[in-house]
């Protein structure tokens, strides 16, 4: 097959006005459409047309949340805006950690690929997310996974959760990348829609920051790393169409998976490659390619440049014979990334890739003018303004209105379901609630990841954020931690992504480290349902503005909709992440008890009687109604001054944030993670039950040295921070004893925390 | 100052993390690059873990022929110590100086945990800072780490005292005997599973008891 016979030019578009294109089967709706016929003043040559169809796609385009993202930028203020070096539209935004160090962290989804093809589409998702973080000059320094499935005992689920435990590790760990944190949540609005969120966090000196543009008439853009394949054509169904036969390789070709295939090894050469690449200062910008491929980075490059771009389509190096112009630009071929480079560097530039046995080729030139020019062969087949590509793609304003069963569920709240009252029966609620898949150790995925990885990961799961040192002179490092529940944001989606956010922020502090900045990344439903959008609406105003009483802006995020299964939506998913800020990090602050003997146990914070949306309603009784907890930033933001003043000045020997499960949960861990047993005495006249289980937010357990016991207890009292001493820790009983409740054996508590996943899973 | 090399292939992972080890130790540690036949006047080599070249074949079965492992091969000949972990031990298992191959982990997942080991000879060149039959504290992290050989050759390990580590608390990976580690006959070349390197600094480890390994090595070179 001479695929030039073939090919749909711009001059063919020109005198075939009349042509009928597939827009339709590539996602386009008629009036986009005719909207590029109207840029263009003639119909879109193929190659035009599968360009626009992926770049105007919800996934690219941010078409449907668009009017509600500009909202986090609006309500951020420049004091908040004062650490940020780069933020939203970036490819993830870098924040300025002091110590002369940059940090830049992100998180994205890859959820619909990683239900198709669990293993392929998890390891893809963490490796598009790290290139995100390599194209901003940075070298990406660890990942976090949060992950939500079906209900843990769910047939399905097994066979998802293997293929992405399995996937996050196999590409994670061939890349070197430690794993020092995430999410494990199992609810049966995700059966047929699990969550792959994948978080990185890059480092770089201030100075070496770069942003994706392609500056300067007479550079050369340069594609580098893996070749480019059939794989990953996925929306674009009308190239797999059924036509195509045979062997890739061969004349006709077969149809190959929508989703990708990763290959770690060249991305792990492919970072250092990049890495030496800015350390000898040749890169004049950088682009990784994820969704969308060249389209998006050909357009984006040049649309965020001073110029236009030409390109030689036909010297992209391929791994399958006879791919049309649109295929080339549509695949998702995984690990590749486009460079900026001036005519004086290009040889430097292909000396180091050819070190690093990269394939590197200069396929195009920044031009003066404003056209990305793409041709093959000689013949134009894109000839486009590329901002209309990248940047001005549709703006939807969808309908919005709060789902009809709002009241209904609010009004359904917990008070009526029975609650034990016996000491027995809450003993047995301990152990059974323990042992549940959703507070059950994690370990059996963790244990799955390498954490140790270029040493310096001072904290990792089942720690309350992970904490990576940065600067192995000074010290300085930085803690992330991601969270969310959904339960709670369907409850009240503005509450529940505030409670998100003071989770993460509070999992941080916890740590040690001062919260500096947050990603998220949105997953919900289908935006064509106005009560998803009302969810979405709530959520993004209820984190930006939860954002702005904290004073720490979002530099970034992600959306990931049309998760749902028919018409029911998975419960909305707000995942909040928080990366926060340590000038050392030997003054970290463990999760576990036992570092010091004879540490009194306080609780900080105030316990008050909710359960609407908590771990206990859902375990027990499988209710989803009521109010989620109250959230009080201004206490979250004291809790967390509380926490790294202690950290600063040694008076913390572990702490332990209390969320899902309550202070029952969060006892049971400090125990068991510090092999260490502990007496926990409830304050007297108090309903044991609510002060176990309830979930109020702005609270954490601390562990305090004797000796600083008063200094501590003092500053809190000074600072109108609640505090309660419940309780001691004691190496030699090797048990926890809730006072009038229950004892338990540590050995008893393990078998039943740890032995969940395992039976479930092995 | 020893100079103690430490090699990266494409691939290698925990060449920083060996490099700071030898740093820790008081040594140079000095870059080697997989291409060059070249071991820059160094004393002793470590082989650092990872996955070379991907290992989609074999684990380590591409590494071997790099030029630099022709230069290692011929050092160790003559008596220079080498040690590889983790990648590193099935590369020098593939270059034939150590015996025996690593596979599959019995369980078939990868597992990254805090492992117990038994030093069970305290006389080679990388375990003399050790106790006879003390046990240490340091990471595990592998897929492919079960231990296996023909059983004359797992008698003559025995034998002869060339099971350098054990696993002791459990066996993580199902390999032969609990091996954990071995060496050459001489003791200058040893392999072993888990990750010392990772076990320097109580504060992005579990312990400081991998620095023995390298302690040990600069012991040797001063005294040979």
């Amino acid at each position: 097959m001479t695929t030039t016979e073939l090919i749909d030019t711009v001059g063919h578009a020109e005198s075939t006005p009349e042509q009928a294109q597939p827009y339709r089967e590539l996602g386009l709706k008629d009036d986009e459409y005719q909207r590029i016929r109207d840029i263009l003043g003639r119909r879109p040559t193929a190659a035009e047309l599968a360009m626009y169809s992926v770049m105007w796609s919800e996934h690219c385009s941010y078409k449907s949340s668009k009017v509600h993202l500009r909202y986090f930028g609006e309500s951020t203020t420049e004091e908040m805006r004062a650490k940020m070096l780069a933020g939203i539209g970036e490819n993830a935004g870098v924040v300025d950690i002091g110590d002369g160090w940059a940090v830049t962290f992100k998180v994205e989804s890859h959820n619909h690929p990683s239900y198709i093809e669990p293993y392929q589409g998890a390891a893809t998702g963490v490796g598009g997310i790290v290139r995100d973080i390599m194209a901003m000059g940075a070298r990406p320094v660890a990942v976090l996974d949060p992950l939500r499935f079906g209900p843990a005992d769910a047939p399905d689920t097994r066979r998802v959760l293997h293929g992405v435990v399995a996937g996050v590790g196999g590409y994670g760990n061939c890349l070197g990348l430690p794993n020092i944190g995430g999410e494990l949540v199992f609810d049966p609005s995700y059966a047929g829609n699990p969550l792959l969120n994948a978080a990185c966090i890059g480092a770089m000196r201030v100075e070496d920051l770069h942003l994706a543009h392609a500056s300067g008439t007479g550079n050369k853009v340069i594609l580098f790393g893996a070749r480019t394949g059939l794989d990953g054509i996925g929306g674009v169904s009308v190239l797999a169409s059924d036509t195509f036969s045979g062997d890739e390789s061969g004349s006709g070709r077969k149809k190959l998976p929508s989703v990708q295939v990763g290959d770690p090894f060249t991305e792990k050469v492919l970072i250092e490659c990049c890495l030496e690449l800015y350390r000898e200062g040749i890169v004049v910008g950088i682009q990784d390619l994820g969704g969308a491929g060249l389209s998006c980075a050909t357009s984006e490059l040049a649309s965020a440049g001073d110029g236009g771009m030409h390109v030689w389509l036909d010297r992209v190096p391929l791994r399958a014979t006879g791919m049309s112009p649109a295929e080339v630009l549509s695949s998702e071929s995984q690990e590749r990334m486009m460079a900026v480079v001036t005519p004086a560097n290009v040889d430097a530039f292909m000396r180091i890739c050819a070190k690093w046995d990269v394939i590197a080729t200069e396929i195009g030139e920044v031009t003066d003018g404003d056209r990305l020019v793409i041709t093959w062969h000689d013949q134009v087949v894109v000839d486009v303004p590329p901002r209309t590509v990248a940047h001005e793609g549709p703006v939807y304003h969808r309908p919005i209105e709060r789902p009809a069963d709002q009241d209904a569920l609010r009004a359904n709240g917990p008070e009526s379901l029975a609650r034990p009252s016996t000491p027995d029966e809450l003993r047995e609620l301990v152990l059974r609630m323990v042992s549940s898949p959703n507070l059950a150790s994690k370990r059996w995925v963790t244990e799955q990841y390498d954490r140790y990885v270029r040493g310096n990961s001072v904290l990792a799961q089942p720690a309350d954020s992970g904490m990576i040192r940065i600067d192995e002179r000074t010290g300085r490092g930085v803690a992330m931690s991601t969270d969310c529940n959904g339960r709670f944001c369907r409850l009240d989606p503005y509450t529940g992504a505030q409670l998100a956010l003071a989770e993460a922020y509070r999992n941080v502090a916890t740590t040690g480290a001062t919260p500096l900045a947050v990603t998220n990344c949105m997953n919900f439903g289908s935006p064509e349902d106005p009560a998803v959008m009302w969810q979405f609406e709530q959520a993004v105003k209820g984190l930006a503005d939860g954002c702005r009483e904290l004073g720490i802006p979002v530099t970034g995020g992600n959306v990931s909709f049309y998760n749902q299964t028919g018409s029911t939506a998975i419960l909305p998913t707000p995942v909040v992440g928080v990366l926060g800020v340590i000038d050392d990090v030997t003054r970290r602050i463990p999760t576990g008890i036992g570092a010091e003997a004879g540490d009194t146990l306080l609780l900080l914070g105030d316990t008050h009687e909710e359960f609407g949306g908590s771990e206990w309603a859902h375990v027990v009784h499988g209710h989803l109604g009521g109010l989620p907890p109250k959230v009080d930033l201004d206490r979250e933001r004291l809790l967390a001054e509380v926490l790294v003043a202690g950290s600063r000045d040694g008076m913390i020997s572990a702490a332990h944030d209390l969320s899902d499960g309550g202070l029952a949960q969060a006892v049971v861990e400090s125990c068991l993670i510090g092999e260490t047993g502990a007496r926990v005495f409830l304050p007297e006249g108090s309903d044991p039950f609510v002060q176990l289980f309830s979930e109020s937010a702005g609270r954490v357990l601390v562990a305090v040295p004797r000796s600083e016991e008063l200094r501590f207890t003092e500053m809190c009292t000074a600072r109108g921070l609640p505090w309660a001493r419940i309780g001691v820790v004691d190496p030699e009983a090797g048990s926890l004893e809730i006072q009038d409740v229950a004892t338990f054996g540590l050995d008893e508590l393990r078998e039943a925390w740890e032995g969940t996943l395992p039976a479930l899973f092995d | 100052m020893s100079k103690i090399g430490v090699i990266t292939f494409p691939g290698t992972l925990d060449d920083v993390d060996a490099a700071r080890a030898v740093t820790y130790a008081g040594a140079e540690a000095v870059s080697l690059w997989h291409a060059d036949a070249d071991l820059r006047g160094v004393e002793a080599v470590v082989v650092p873990g990872g996955f070379s070249y991907g290992d989609y074949l074999r684990c380590g079965a591409i590494a071997r022929f790099a030029p630099v492992m022709t230069e290692v091969v011929a050092a160790a000949a003559k008596g220079m110590p080498v040690l590889g972990i983790c990648n590193g031990f099935q590369i020098l298992c593939e270059a034939g100086l150590l015996p025996g191959v690593l596979i599959r982990n019995q369980g078939l997942h990868f597992v990254c945990r805090d492992q117990w080991l038994r030093v069970e000879n305290a006389s080679s060149a990388w375990t003399s800072r050790y106790e006879q039959g003390a046990e240490i504290l340091v990471p595990l992290k592998s897929g492919e780490g079960c231990y296996v050989a023909e059983k004359s050759t797992v008698d003559e390990l025995e034998g002869e005292g060339r099971v350098v580590f054990r696993y002791v608390g459990g066996n993580p990976n199902g390999s032969t005997n609990d091996i954990a580690g071995v060496s050459s006959a001489n003791g200058r070349v040893v392999g072993l599973m888990p990750h010392p390197e990772h076990a320097i600094d109580a504060l992005t480890g579990p312990s400081d008891d991998g620095l023995g390994l390298i302690l040990s090595v600069l012991d040797s070179l001063v005294a040979a």
